[in-house]
């Protein structure tokens, strides 16, 4: 355990946080190797945010322990939060500042010199996409480009470990890729990243290791290629038209698995061939084959009823 | 927060700098319509009512009534900046951009913020303030060097305002809840302190109630020196707004520690 501690960026044991006497964090556990990235999936509010501030030290846990950086949290969160770059759910860069002040104003609140900071500013802006955006003002920014700033300001310190909640919520997918982009060049440099995102395409492509959290607790862990192994049939096969519920539901045998949802059959299936033979006889219905995902996993575990 | 930690009594240490540095850098930006609008409208009101209302008075406190009135308005302005710095403009900071919590994701914490607030509340009142003296100065209203004396007094009455505004900031759901601050203390309290006419004037029952409030203090701190006289019981006065600076600004924290780190 204590090995664990000391090698990890972030180790999270036995997390506990109610508010009144809802359990938001009912007990979990994960530790990040550095140098890698750890993406936290659920349904929202299944605990994300709330994990996410008690690593921070801004959230105080009703019980478990919490190391970051080397730092137990939140006794020494100060310290450790030295060493930690923050992307927000919601962008917070300050709209009296221009894009390069907003850069120089954050790096003094880790008692960075002007000096320094202003000397590492161009090649943050270079890697943020904004290069020659120093003197522009952010109501003059897009969504993606204040994002990106957002990036850029959590780089300010050169940081260990990188929290981003939900980084790319709201993006077009040119920025979102641009993002993403960034991202595996961070964890290629060594950082440590962490991750929440309803996106199951964005934690299939950047995370080496999620947990899927739902109602506080932590239904799985593992790497994403190995949870879509171990959860779901390799093939999906998706079938829309009308009436497709009582057509696919005379068929079930043809997959392992059968899911109606609205006007959709998903089949699961390990061998699809019989069932696109039956598929080729009915000009009605619509289908889609494809191979299994993470969002496959994600509704698995945590339903399809809507999440408020 | 544990609650150790929620009453911990606040040690910011000099971390909070950078804090008071950006909100001045937006200041700066912002500087001339902001030091004019915060001299023209107490200017106004101490010209009209100083030359027009005094012109039908006698001397008041032993003196022209716009002379009077200078101190009062020096202090009562030096309230109302940095009131509205610690309610409107920190508010926003904390609720609207969050701005608190982008600096609450870096080594700093609620106390450095709150620690900033209250040096910048008290340093922007004190451009207010030190604007409306140095006015008075030139209209001829003080001639005593013991003017200069009311600078730090300016400081020290924009620190307790400033607490207490935070209290308040820390407090409100929304802006609309300000105006029960300003309808139920600040108002009042400009009536009952002396800012327009000496308080004794007021029935006895009023007078001890008024002779608590800390711009009571501050006028009877500020008015003496600006007619070049050494104040009664200085050192009473400055206790007083000294003692509502600190208990104030320690109840602002507990209650936005208690409001942001849930």
């Amino acid at each position: 355990m204590e090995s664990l501690k000391s090698s990890s960026a972030l180790c999270v044991t036995r997390l506990r946080k109610s508010y009144d006497a809802n359990e938001v964090v009912a007990g979990i556990n994960f530790s990040v190797p550095p140098g890698t990235c750890f993406g936290l999936l659920g349904p929202n509010g299944a605990g994300k945010t709330t994990t996410l501030r008690c690593c921070l030290g801004l959230t105080q846990p009703d019980s478990g322990e919490i190391t970051l950086c080397g730092e137990p949290i939140p006794a020494q969160a100060n310290k450790a939060r030295n060493r930690v770059g923050v992307v927000p759910q919601f962008d917070n860069i300050d709209p009296d500042f221009t894009v390069a002040e907003n850069l120089l104003v954050y790096g003094r609140y880790f008692g960075i010199k002007d000096s320094l900071i202003r000397s590492r500013i161009p090649d943050l802006l270079d890697f943020a996409g904004l290069g020659g955006k120093d003197g522009a003002r952010i109501q003059t920014l897009s969504g993606g480009m204040k994002r990106r700033l957002t990036l850029a300001r959590a780089l300010v310190n050169d940081p260990d470990v990188i929290f981003l909640d939900e980084p790319t919520t709201g993006l077009d997918p040119q920025a979102r890729h641009l993002i993403w982009d960034r991202l595996k060049q961070l964890t290629a440099r060594g950082k440590t990243l962490i991750l929440t995102t309803h996106f199951m395409d964005e934690a299939e492509r950047l995370c080496d290791r999620l947990a899927v959290l739902d109602h506080g607790h932590m239904v799985t862990e593992g790497a994403p290629r190995e949870l879509i192994a171990a959860q779901i049939e390799p093939h999906v096969v998706e079938v829309f038209g009308d009436d497709v519920a009582s057509w696919a539901r005379a068929r079930n045998t043809l997959g392992e698995r059968l899911e109606v949802a609205g006007d959709t059959a998903f089949f699961y299936c390990r061998d699809t061939a019989p069932l696109l033979a039956a598929l080729a006889d009915e000009p009605a219905l619509r289908y889609l084959h494809r191979a299994a995902s993470l969002e496959d996993v994600f509704i698995k575990l945590t339903g399809r009823e809507l999440r408020d | 927060m544990n609650t150790q930690h929620a009453f911990a009594f606040p040690r910011p240490g000099l971390r909070w700098l950078p804090v008071w540095r950006r909100n001045f850098l937006v200041w700066r930006k912002l500087a001339i319509p902001s030091v004019l609008g915060n001299l023209a409208d107490p200017l106004i009101y101490m010209l009209g009512l100083g030359y027009g209302l005094g012109g039908l008075l006698p001397q008041v406190g032993g003196v022209s009534y716009v002379s009077f009135l200078a101190a009062g308005t020096v202090v009562s302005s030096t309230m109302n900046a940095a009131t509205f710095e610690a309610l409107y403009s920190a508010f926003s900071r904390m609720h609207v951009q969050k701005t608190w919590d982008a600096i609450l994701n870096t080594p700093l914490s609620i106390d450095h913020v709150l620690t900033a607030e209250l040096v910048w509340g008290a340093s922007k009142s004190l451009l207010s303030g030190l604007a409306i003296l140095i006015v008075i100065t030139g209209l001829g209203l003080t001639t005593s060097p013991l003017a200069l004396w009311v600078i730090p007094v300016i400081f020290l009455t924009g620190l307790a305002f400033a607490a207490l505004g935070l209290i308040v900031c820390a407090l409100a759901p929304s802006y609309d809840f300000f105006m029960y601050y300003f309808t139920l203390f600040i108002t009042p309290m400009m009536l009952v302190s002396g800012v327009f006419f000496p308080a004794d004037q007021l029935p006895p029952i009023v007078n001890s109630v008024a002779a608590w409030l800390p711009l009571s203090h501050a006028v009877l701190l500020a008015r003496p020196l600006l007619l070049g006289e050494v104040p009664a019981n200085a050192i009473g006065h400055v206790a007083a707004l000294l003692g509502i600076a600190l208990a104030a600004f320690y109840i602002a924290t507990v209650l936005t520690r208690r409001r942001l780190l849930k």
